[in-house]
């Protein structure tokens, strides 16, 4: 089974005081295991939308979703929770480290709700190894205000990575940061990609993110636009809403 | 297992990212559980003080009284019966495990005259040198008179503060002689001073005389209300016992066998009472258990027969007086827990508002894949941290609380371990009531809000 996502006819209606206003009027869409793409879209297009959905933090009104093979718009609470916990990786704008708490112990965090049976030894050793990867091996201790904004989304990535997931899903990782450490994160989720194989989705307003990626979705008022491969040649110079 | 040592080490984590806000939060618990420690110590010592008084008072003494004599259908009263004797009395003391000692107590009421003074004091004691053990009583001057005085029937005797008052004005009564009854008594010791008795009477109006020289010497019979055969005798001394000197007769003397026809007094052993002290009062029912038994049987009593003394002791006054200053150490508690309360909304307070300033923090771990019960979990979990670390820390402070006002204040106090373990007990308590409310808010949160907090 190469597809890893699989979304059918998906509606969300969000119910706003007597009516409700549709948001995802239908989306049908599928992404292979090992694919990079960027999802695309200007705000109140329903991409934030969708991606909660593909993230499993909500429930479609209507529709499948099939995650790894899974039917996740069934699921409960709890089952969702372990579905994030041991499929995707969150990497998000505005980083989310937990402030006071070092690197460390931040890319352990998602381990502490697996149910791996793993020794909290092997954990730790898992968790120095990512950071070294990203490139922090002497910044183990340092807490979130010690770091700079590229080191911490950075520390983030080996977040996301720690519990070993099929999907990362990254929120505007680079909304926060300079362009040559937008660049260099960017690299990052790339080399994840050619060399771990991991799905990557990136989720973003901004088409020179988007030209990262070997795909990109676009999303235009709830309904998808259109599904393009990344070198198609106009890519770059369609303009941004 | 596993997941709980995670979720405590989460929970320790995050009280340790603020201290001082841990700390501050914690502290009316802290104050709380101080109080409710000193509280109890200060209260308890109290309690076993208070005690202690009653004890002093006469509190877990036992008094056997013999029981009613009755003669054709006549009964003369209680303490009419003529059957307990000394002997009764060391038995008691001896065979009865659960009491102290007793004293046999042989009463009377009669006139002291010392030079130009004379008194009648409220109390005439015939007894052994027990007695002054059991009330706790020793000499200011003087001494005691001893178990060889007692065999002996010496004509010695000591005086309470306040017959000492009545008969020397001057003082130094020791070595001194009163007449009792006509009888010269030695007075070889004085009394300390030990104010009145629970029924308000004037324990220092005293003469206490060994039991045999009271009943063999100075007063044949102890009671006006004696057995009719030998209150007919009247008294044992003729006129030329009390006047040797006067050598004349006044009445012709009586032949030997008029003296052998004429009815003698019969004199009984019996005493008017036996005193026992018990060591504790908890011991007081096995102790009236024990000597019925041992009295029933000296008395040749068969089952069914009632018994020829009673029982009385002050257990009702000692109850009382121990229900009171319980009552006091419960008020306290009372007032200590409420304040134990006020330290819980605190808890509460100061965790709503960690729930929503770490918001993002409970999103992110939602998104990562935290349960709502983790979430739920590692809250309760830091409440009761809180809570249980403000307990030690409380326990610390009201045993340095109730140390201190031992030292400076000297109140007795004393420790009490369950007042310590019931402390720990409620501080969990307190966490999980307190701490329920905001982790049931945090695990309530929906990740994607909680995200994008601000």
């Amino acid at each position: 089974m190469m597809e890893l996502i699989k979304v059918e006819n998906i509606v969300k209606t969000y119910q706003l005081g007597g009516g409700g206003v549709q948001v995802l009027k239908g989306v049908s869409l599928a992404i292979d295991r090992g694919e990079m793409v960027a999802l695309m879209g200007a705000s109140g297009s329903g991409k934030t939308t969708l991606m909660n959905i593909l993230g499993c933090l909500d429930r479609p009104t209507s529709g499948k979703y099939f995650l790894d093979g899974q039917e996740i718009s069934r699921m409960s609470v709890n089952q969702r929770a372990l579905v994030r916990n041991e499929k995707i990786g969150f990497v998000f704008q505005n980083f989310n480290l937990l402030a006071r708490t070092t690197a460390l112990e931040n890319v352990l965090l998602p381990t502490s709700y697996s149910n791996e049976p793993l020794s909290a030894k092997a954990h730790r050793l898992h968790a120095t190894e990512l950071l070294e990867q990203v490139g922090l091996a002497d910044r183990l201790d340092h807490e979130p205000s010690q770091l700079s904004g590229g080191q911490q989304q950075r520390v983030a990535i080996a977040r996301s990575l720690v519990n070993n997931p099929k999907l990362v899903l990254a929120d505007e990782p680079t909304g926060n940061l300079d362009s040559r450490t937008s660049e260099e994160v960017l690299r990052m989720f790339q080399e994840l990609n050619e060399k771990k194989g991991i799905t990557i989705l990136l989720v973003t307003h901004d088409a020179t993110v988007a030209a990262h990626a070997k795909r990109t979705i676009r999303i235009r008022d709830g309904l998808i636009e259109e599904n393009l491969p990344q070198n198609s040649a106009d890519a770059a110079a369609l303009p941004v809403t | 297992m596993l997941k709980m040592t995670t979720t405590l080490i989460t929970a320790l984590r995050a009280l340790r990212r603020n201290p001082l806000r841990s700390a501050l939060t914690t502290l009316g618990i802290i104050i709380g559980i101080a109080a409710v420690i000193a509280m109890v110590q200060i209260g308890e010592g109290s309690s076993a003080a208070i005690k202690q008084t009653i004890a002093n008072m006469g509190a877990n003494e036992l008094i056997i009284f013999p029981g009613a004599a009755a003669s054709g259908g006549v009964s003369f009263g209680g303490g009419s019966a003529v059957t307990l004797t000394s002997a009764d009395a060391d038995a008691v003391a001896r065979d009865c495990p659960s009491i102290g000692t007793a004293a046999p107590v042989v009463n009377g009421r009669m006139q002291l005259v010392r030079g130009g003074q004379n008194w009648v004091p409220q109390f005439i004691a015939g007894t052994t040198p027990a007695y002054f053990a059991i009330r706790d009583w020793a000499v200011s001057q003087g001494r005691l008179f001893g178990n060889d005085d007692v065999s002996g029937a010496n004509e010695v005797c000591v005086l309470g503060q306040t017959v000492v008052k009545q008969l020397f004005p001057s003082g130094m009564p020791v070595g001194k002689t009163i007449l009792v009854e006509s009888v010269p008594l030695k007075v070889i010791g004085v009394l300390q001073f030990k104010g009145a008795n629970m029924m308000g009477m004037d324990q220092d109006d005293i003469l206490a005389m060994p039991w045999t020289t009271m009943k063999y010497r100075v007063s044949g019979t102890a009671l006006q209300n004696q057995n009719q055969s030998s209150a007919a005798g009247g008294s044992t001394f003729s006129t030329s016992q009390l006047y040797p000197e006067t050598s004349q007769n006044l009445y012709p003397v009586p032949s030997a066998t008029e003296q052998q026809d004429l009815p003698q007094p019969v004199r009984f052993p019996n005493v008017n009472s036996i005193l026992v002290s018990v060591p504790t009062s908890a011991q007081i029912p096995q102790a009236v258990n024990e000597i019925t038994a041992l009295l029933r049987q000296r008395h040749h009593l068969r089952a069914g027969v009632p018994s020829d003394f009673n029982i009385r002791n002050m257990a009702e006054i000692s109850n009382a007086l121990g229900h009171t200053s319980q009552l006091m150490t419960n008020l306290l508690i009372g007032v200590a827990l409420i304040s134990l309360m006020v330290g819980g909304v605190g808890i509460m307070n100061i965790m709503l508002v960690s729930v929503t300033e770490r918001t993002r923090e409970i999103g992110l771990r939602m998104a990562i894949g935290a349960q709502p019960a983790d979430i739920l979990g590692q809250f309760i979990l830091e409440a009761i941290v809180l809570c249980l670390f403000g307990g030690a820390l409380g326990i610390f402070l009201g045993q340095a609380l109730s140390t201190a006002v031992q030292t400076l204040l000297h109140w007795p106090i004393q420790l009490s371990a369950p007042a310590m373990i019931a402390s720990v007990a409620v501080s969990v308590v307190v966490g999980l009531v307190f701490g329920y409310y905001p982790a049931w808010k945090a695990s309530r949160l929906d990740p994607i809000e909680a995200l994008r907090y601000e």
